[in-house]
């Protein structure tokens, strides 16, 4: 099994009354509530944290992408990636989003990721989401009834333009340039593994197994929410005759470690309650937009008397204990937590578990701690899972040479002067 | 109410719904928000002297192919195919919202094309100082609550028909908002601004005095655009599925401005 530490990169300082005082945390929050001095420190503590995760053996590291959006800082996940790829040397870098239909040509995420592999040395992970309502069709002002349509070519098109040798035309319904021919080009070959992070739609199920990309449920809600879902997923691989390798599934999900449970409990609450209560604030007018969700989606899901497929946010818990309760956080000592990840992953049937160890406004000491006790403890504990059965086809390659060593950081200019 | 007769036309190749009432002069009506999942007392009203003729536009309730339009040049083509198919050339046509944004703009590329414009609350144009809400996104929702001033009319106007699908209904529904969101994401603004002025027949520009989405004030910014003669008639207590609110009031303006109109 391979464990990829997902960071969202929240902004650590919303106020206590956020949910009582403003109308979301998405699209709509209020600027004026972002400090950029503050938000300096947030970043780079930040990176730290996705860098220290590198260090003390995290498979991959991985960042997404989010707009008008208070829980997650990233609206170019390119940008950390790139500072990520200079200060790591063997980790996998996770880019679990470009929402490829935002890119105007998509080209433009061929030529970013290419940038990536190559910088990287053939590191890179690309995660091609349609993105959210919110980011997409309310912040971004992209059509939802085109959305998919545009997603499905500029996927064609950034694939083709990876691996087509000569210069090419692009003649598509809503791309159309004469002359195709990106600098760089990947290290990997064909390309970068491709992963898709979704929620259940059956159109995305349907199109990791035409392409087969890796299918990355990212739900908050934990593992017993994401029965239905994965199991949705793994009836249709069957169905299109797809083998059961645990590695064409992502799952995301929360975790705090500490000594003891009741530790555990104290010390991830007020993170856990931040990050539910205020983060996932958002006005239910911005969960739905017209034709973001297919009529076959929307239809299975009114067959099947399930909630619809548009509704992002199930009503939250109030308190943390319900939280952990309803598994949206697993917690405990390294072993109950061990315990619990090789539950998540044996039941979901998941190759790539994506703990997210900081979560909230989790302070940077405690995500050092958390991710600290998460490598040396329950990390060895659950990473053969799978491994004697199935090969993971979906993981960087890395490069055939030896790959540069980047210098050390950069002295201040006193420094050197010194 | 009497069933309205119903007509199947093909536009590109996709089937959409032509519903005709009454008896007497061709008068033509293009829906907006939700189209038309049920025949209205507002159109009974008017087929009293009238024969109403009222062609669903693709992917509203009725027609079908709205996701082969790419484009506001592929939209207003399929509306003109439609209301020819629908033996509304030469015709009075109401047109309404959404379905107004479109019939503006075959009024001005085909002056021809129909005898009189009644355009309600008309979509296609976006002034910065007073914007059109976020008919897509209304906050507190729901809906309905900026639709019309009585929310249980326009609950009445969408409600599950008798024997209705209780799946395929709510598609349908979304289909109509889909199809719309197709031309007018995000924010309602077709360019028509630049074609008012095109418009060459007769224009009556009614609004609800309520209506909270498309302000009433466009009026007269619609009005000192369009060269034709026009009117303006605004609806007490009607918001802006004024024909909804108020089926009887906007029945007896239009027809009133139709007796007027050379």
């Amino acid at each position: 099994m391979k464990l990829c530490w997902f960071h969202l990169m929240p902004y650590r300082d919303l106020p206590n009354d956020f949910r009582e005082k403003h109308d979301s945390v998405w699209v709509t929050i209020d600027s004026r509530l972002f400090d950029a001095e503050r938000a300096h420190q947030i970043y780079n503590d930040s990176m730290d944290e996705l860098e220290f995760a590198a260090e003390v053996g995290f498979d991959a590291i991985c960042v997404n992408e989010h707009h008008n959006n208070g829980y997650g800082l990233m609206p170019s996940p390119n940008l950390i990636a790139a500072a990520l790829a200079r200060r790591t040397r063997d980790t996998a870098i996770c880019v679990m989003g470009n929402s490829l239909a935002l890119y105007n040509p998509p080209v433009r995420v061929a030529e970013e990721m290419a940038m990536l592999d190559c910088i990287s040395g053939g590191r890179l992970i690309a995660g091609f989401p349609v993105g959210t309502p919110m980011d997409t069709c309310y912040a971004y002002g992209q059509n939802p009834s085109t959305l998919r349509e545009r997603y499905y070519e500029a996927n064609d098109l950034i694939i083709k333009a990876w691996t087509e040798p000569d210069v090419f035309t692009w003649n598509g319904r809503y791309n159309q340039q004469r002359y195709v021919n990106i600098w760089p080009r990947p290290i990997q070959k064909p390309h970068p593994p491709v992963w898709i992070p979704g929620g259940g739609s059956i159109e995305t199920w349907n199109f990791c197994a035409e392409h087969d990309y890796v299918y990355a449920y990212l739900s908050y809600f934990g593992s017993l929410s994401a029965e239905e879902t994965m199991r949705g997923f793994w009836n249709e691989m069957a169905r299109l005759g797809k083998d059961r390798n645990p590695y064409r599934a992502g799952f995301l999900q929360f975790v705090g470690v500490a000594e003891s449970r009741k530790e555990a409990l104290k010390l991830y609450a007020e993170a856990g309650e931040y990050f539910y209560k205020r983060c996932l604030h958002v006005a239910p007018a911005f969960s739905a937009a017209p034709g973001y969700t297919t009529e076959a989606t929307a239809r299975a899901k009114l067959q099947s008397q399930v909630q619809q497929a548009a509704n992002y946010f199930p009503e939250l818990p109030q308190t943390f204990a319900q939280m952990v309760d309803k598994g949206y956080v697993i917690i405990g000592s390294p072993d109950e937590v061990a315990e619990q990840m090789r539950d998540v992953a044996t039941r979901l049937h998941i190759g790539h578990l994506m703990p997210n160890l900081q979560f909230g406004n989790m302070p940077t000491e405690l995500v050092r701690h958390n991710t600290e006790l998460f490598a040396r403890k329950v990390l060895p504990q659950i990473k053969d899972v799978f491994d004697d059965e199935w090969e993971d086809h979906w993981w960087p390659t890395g490069m055939r040479n030896k790959p540069a060593v980047p210098a050390p950081v950069a002295q201040t200019r006193a420094e050197a002067a010194a | 109410m009497n069933a309205p007769a119903e007509a199947i036309v093909q536009i590109n190749s996709h089937p959409c719904r032509v519903w005709q009432k009454g008896t007497g002069e061709r008068l033509g009506y293009v829906p907006g928000y939700g189209g038309l999942p049920r025949w209205t007392p507002f159109l009974d009203e008017l087929a009293v002297t009238r024969r109403v003729i009222a062609p669903s536009l693709p992917g509203f309730p009725g027609g079908l192919g709205h996701t082969e339009l790419d484009s506001q040049f592929d939209w207003v083509v399929a509306t003109r195919d439609l209301l020819e198919a629908a033996d509304l050339l030469g015709a009075d046509i109401i047109a309404a919202g959404f379905g107004a944004a479109l019939v503006a703009d075959v009024a001005a590329l085909w002056p021809d094309s129909l005898r009189s414009l009644t355009l309600i609350a008309p979509f296609g144009v976006f002034f910065d100082d007073e914007p059109i809400a976020d008919i897509w996104a209304p906050r507190p929702g729901p809906v309905e609550n900026i639709l019309v001033t009585d929310p249980t009319r326009y609950r009445e106007f969408v409600k599950l028909a008798d024997g209705g699908d209780p799946v395929e209904w709510p598609i349908m529904m979304n289909r109509a908002n889909e199809a719309a969101a197709r031309y007018l994401w995000p924010l309602g603004n077709t360019g028509l601004i630049k074609r008012l002025h095109r418009i060459s027949v007769p224009t009556l520009l009614l609004w609800g005095a309520q209506d909270a989405v498309v302000p009433p004030s466009y009026a007269e910014r619609f009005a000192e655009r369009i060269q034709a003669p026009t009117s303006i008639s605004r609806i007490a207590d009607a918001g802006h599925l004024a024909e909804i609110d108020q089926p009887a009031q906007v029945a007896e303006r239009i027809l009133a401005f139709l007796r007027q109109a050379p």
